[in-house]
Order: structure tokens, then sequence, then C-alpha cells
């Protein structure tokens, strides 16, 4: 199911591979060195950089027990002393509660997309690289997922499943395999064509030795970049699986169930009932910008 | 060209059979016996073998995938488990509310994403781009759902301007075209435009930028065509790509709504996969993510066609 834009996108990608094969030694210094000068990106990987570390050290940070609620400080205001944010229906600590909750929105945001990259670069690679029968099999395979909006393929596998964070990290990886294999063996397929290549092959090597000598260099680059602007989309779908009840079961923190078993109480305390969707929205913005900072950084033109 | 058409048509026949496939498995996949996918999990043991052959459960699975895809290309998708009701009749109604709610979010979406993206390209590098650019980065960040209940709390909450829930007055799931309705449906949609907003002004912003710096735009320009003319040609072959991805983003519409009908019991195929979601009902599950599924293959190769037949520069043979 390709369409123009995805060739186009495709074709840009194969441009950058080719890029980075004619890049001198100083490239990661020339990445650092626009990095610093982005600060937009800088304060996205600092926001982001905060928020783990509090999350890190959230029963540290904590001021009270996740889980202990208490039916007389039901659904206190923002400001409320001691609960600075608030108390959820229940009675929790909603900074508490938002600490923790990071822990498994961003466990959950970010695994899949691991697990996703390591599956998809290695079928990708493998079909680029090999070609014929191989990249038949693999890309066809691919197109079927494909057809499938990825919203929709997530809750269709994870429904199936049932409810559950193995699930739902299950049905995350199957949605991004698809779109890194694709991204994959765009790359390396601008990489299979060149000189540097046919010389190698030329001299003896094998194809395994080619593939790990002269082909993961130039494109696990290309390939992490789109890793990394996929962690938004997976931090978003991830927490509105568990919004739907179909990742994180309560009383864990979440911060997509916590949004979930908030949105009663809109009409109470409304401003304490979004603000873990703020919190979804802030990660998901940073790792949005620190993906398009870092494609700039590593897309060296002219 | 019309070879090409045609290719395209039949190649689309394994990819729906592939698609239908994966639906079918999602009961298999399903933990338990996919027996309880259809028989309600106390009904006597006898009734159960006695359902078992009826639907052909005890034969190979590619046999049984035979018998259900045949069932399905008729229409019969199967009885909900909840409501023991055809799910064929509860998809039906659900799709047009559904369809109602995307083109609703399409049309909004769309448009200020061609706007700000068409502004962004042709001023690149200017404020105005950068704060489009600004616009798109969020609007493709935001997770709708909550965005969905921040537009509750200001308009429905705070300011009691718009109604919270539903698709019309007194829970009714019929659309009319009245203020009434069209009330209920400003919310949704304007939380579901926010992605497609997003994606549209990021792709026209890039196509448009790419088609400004041709040179035959600079001959244009150089021939003493007014600005309007060259935004003409702008236009022109910008039109093909831009069409493809809003075509495109329909069809993500139509499956991704699910947690904006959460947030708005609006009554459509979102809600209806969130209640079967919610009481296990693997049949309506099952029906409602493969018609979705089947909606988006019919989109994509309707978009492919149009894309070839409005552009003259692709040449497949």
């Amino acid at each position: 199911m390709s369409t123009t834009i995805t060739t186009a996108a495709e074709a840009e990608l194969a441009v950058q591979a080719r890029q980075a094969v004619a890049r001198s030694e100083g490239y990661w210094a020339g990445v650092w060195k626009r990095l610093r000068r982005d600060p937009v990106t800088i304060a996205c990987a600092a926001i982001l950089l905060l928020m783990l570390l509090a999350i890190v050290f959230a029963p540290l940070l904590s001021p009270h027990d996740p889980y202990q609620g208490s039916m007389i400080r039901r659904l206190k205001a923002i400001g409320t002393p001691n609960y600075p944010l608030g108390t959820d229906e229940l009675g929790r600590d909603i900074l508490t509660r938002l600490l923790h909750g990071g822990r498994l929105s961003w466990f959950m945001g970010i695994l899949p997309v691991v697990f996703a990259f390591a599956i998809g670069s290695t079928l990708g690679i493998l079909a680029g690289f090999v070609g014929g029968k191989v990249n038949m099999a693999i890309m066809r395979t691919t197109d079927i997922f494909y057809a499938f909006p990825s919203v929709l393929l997530a809750v269709a596998i994870s429904g199936a499943l049932g409810a559950g964070i193995f699930n739902a990290i299950l049905a995350l990886t199957l949605v991004f395999i698809p779109q890194i294999i694709r991204v994959a063996e765009s790359v390396t397929q601008g990489v299979r064509s060149l000189d540097f290549v046919d010389a190698a092959r030329a001299s003896g090597a094998s194809g395994f030795t080619i593939v790990r000598v002269h082909v993961l260099g130039n494109v696990l680059g290309p390939i992490f970049v789109y890793a990394t602007s996929l962690i938004s989309v997976c931090m978003i779908l991830a927490s509105g699986l568990s919004f739907l009840g179909l990742g994180t079961k309560p009383p864990e923190p979440e911060w997509g169930l916590m949004l979930n078993t908030l949105r009663t109480a809109i009409y109470v305390q409304p401003w304490v009932a979004v603000l873990p969707g703020l919190c979804i929205f802030v990660t998901s913005i940073c790792f949005n910008l620190l993906a398009d900072g870092l494609r700039q950084a590593m897309d060296v033109k002219g | 060209m019309l070879l090409y058409l045609l290719r395209r048509v039949v190649y689309a026949v394994p990819i729906a059979l592939a698609v239908g496939f994966v639906c079918f498995m999602l009961v298999q996949i399903a933990p338990g016996d996919p027996i309880n996918a259809i028989v309600p999990p106390d009904a006597p043991a006898d009734v159960v073998e006695q359902v078992r052959k009826d639907y052909g459960l005890d034969k190979p699975l590619p046999v049984q995938f035979g018998l259900w895809i045949s069932k399905v290309a008729i229409g019969d998708l199967g009885r909900s488990l909840a409501t023991g009701r055809p799910v064929w009749a509860d998809l039906r109604s659900a799709i047009g509310n559904t369809l109602m709610l995307a083109f609703a979010a399409s049309a909004i979406g769309f448009t200020l994403g061609c706007v700000l993206g068409g502004l962004a390209g042709t001023f690149r590098g200017s404020a105005l781009d950068r704060g489009a650019v600004g616009i798109a980065v969020a609007g493709v960040s935001v997770p709708h759902y909550w965005l969905g209940m921040v537009l509750v709390v200001i308009f429905s909450v705070q300011l009691n301007w718009l109604p919270a829930m539903g698709a019309g007055p007194g829970g009714s799931s019929d659309w009319g075209w009245d203020w009434d309705h069209v009330k209920h449906l400003i919310l949704p949609a304007a939380t579901l435009s926010v992605i497609p907003m997003g994606i549209v002004t990021r792709t026209v912003r890039g196509i448009v930028a790419e088609i400004m710096n041709q040179e035959f735009v600079t001959a244009l320009r150089g021939k003493g065509l007014t600005r309007w003319g060259v935004f003409g040609h702008v236009v022109k072959n910008a039109a093909p790509n831009a069409l493809a991805v809003m075509g495109l983003q329909l069809g993500y519409l139509m499956g991704g709504s699910i947690l904006v009908e959460t947030v708005f019991s609006w009554p459509g195929t979102g809600l209806l996969l969130n209640s079967a979601i919610f009481q296990r009902d693997l049949p309506v599950l099952q029906g409602t993510i493969l018609v979705l599924a089947m909606f988006f293959v019919a989109l994509n190769l309707c978009v492919d066609l149009v894309q070839t037949s409005l552009d003259p520069r692709i040449k497949r043979a």
C-alpha cells in the first residue's frame, strides 16, 4: 500500500543514508556542535532528563503513599496544604501518583519502541540487503499491518488479548515493527547500491561481514532517529490503551489510567482531573521536538 | 495507465483477505477457547458441543477461516454476546455516527492544515512559519483524549456553552440537522481535528516549500504573473500529494476516533468497540475492527486511484 508520500519520504531517507556515507570522521562532533546551538532541542532534553530523574527517584520525592487514600480528603483542590496538586477520587495525593505514574507511562511508552527497533531494523535490513524473495515476503507481510490504522491495530490486539501491561506492550510492539521495517528497508537499499559495498563484495567479503562492517553503521542512525520520533506516538497510544482500560489496571498509578478514573471528577475538580494528561502532553511534545532536533543535527546538508 | 489502475485494484484483494485473516485470528489469540466468543460462559456443555459443530470449530483452522470469511462476505458478522443481536445491526448505525464525526473533524483539520501549511511553506523561516510549525507539533503530540477533557472543562463545565456528552438531545443517537445536534458535534469534532490538522500542516508546508524552490515558479514570476496566478500553479502541483495524505488521514480518523468517542460518549464505532472490550464481547470487537479495517483498505485504494488519475506526472505502466 505505498503511496507517493511514503516513497518520497523513503527517497529522502535514502539520500540521508548516502550523505551519511559521505561524511568524514568528525561526524559525531559535528552533530554535537549543531545540537548545542539548538535551544529548543536542548530545552526538551533537559525537561525530559528532569522528568526521568523525578520518576526514578519517585519514592524519595513523594510526600505520600501512592496507594493510600482516605474518604475524608477526596478531590481536594490544587494548593491544598500538604497536597500541592490536590487529591484524586479516592483521596490519594495527586503529586505522588503523578511521580509514580510516570514510571509505568515511560516504561510503556519507550519499551515497545525499543523492541520494535530491535526486531524491525533486523528484518528491514535483512529485506533491504538480501532482496529478492526474502524482501518480497517481509515487505508484503508489512503491507498487511499497514492496512490497519495504528490506533485500531493496537486496540484490536490488546482488546483481544485482554487488559494488562504485558499485552499492551506486545500490541504496541506489533504496531511499530512494520513502520520501522519500512524505513530500515529503504535506507538499507540506499546503502546497498553504493560503490564501497560492491568493492567489499568484489574483495571477497561475506554478506554478513558487509552488513556488520559497512551497512550497520550507515543505516542505524536514520532508523534510530525515526524510532525516537515514534516514542511520542507510543506514549500517547500506551496511555490511551490504559485510558480505555486496556493497559494498566487499578490501583496501579499510570497517567492514562489516572486520567480515566478522574474523568468523573471534572465537575468537581476540573483542573486536578486534567493534570495527568498534561504530563503525557509535555512528555510527548518533548520527545517529538527532540526527534526533530536529532534529525536536523544528524542530517548534514551542503 | 488503465492497466496500472486495474493492477492496483487486483492487488487490494489479497490485502483485504489478509486483513480478514488478521481479524479472524483476533478471536484465536484471545485467551481461552474461541467457542467462548460465540456462546455465553454459562451455557450447558451439550449446547457448547452442538454450537462447536454448527460453527465448524471442530475443523482445522484454514477450514474455519474459509467458513468464517464466506459468512462475512454475505454480511453475517455473528451475534453479540452481550445483547444477542446481530453485530451488523449495531454496527450500521454506529458507522454513520463515526463517519459524521470523521467528516466534520477532517473538514476542520484539513482546512486549517492547508491554510497554515500553505502560509508556512510560502513564507518559510518567518515568524508565521515558526508559529505554524509549533501548532503542528502540538497537534500531533497532544493526547487527544486529554484535549477532549480540557475542552469539556472549559466549554461545558466552566462556560456551560456546549454539551459534554452524546450525539443529540436526550441521549438520542439519531442524527438531525438542527442546532441541538450540531451543538453536540462541535467539541468532539474539534478534538479529533487536531491530529490531521498537525499532519496536514506539516505535509502541506513541506510540499509547498519544495514547489516554491523550483525554477518554474521563478519563471512564472519573471513572466509577470500575479501573486494569485502563481498561487494557482502551486496549488495544482501540490494537490495530488496533499490529497493523498488527507485521504489517509480520513481513514486514520475513522479508526482512531475510539478514544474521542469514549470521552464524549459519541455513539459511534469507537464507543461500540469500547463497550465490546469492557464486556469482552469478541464478536462485536472482531466485526467492528474488520469493517473499519476494510474501510481503510478501500480508502487506501481510492486514494491511490485518485492520485494516479489526478497527477499526469505519475506514469506507472
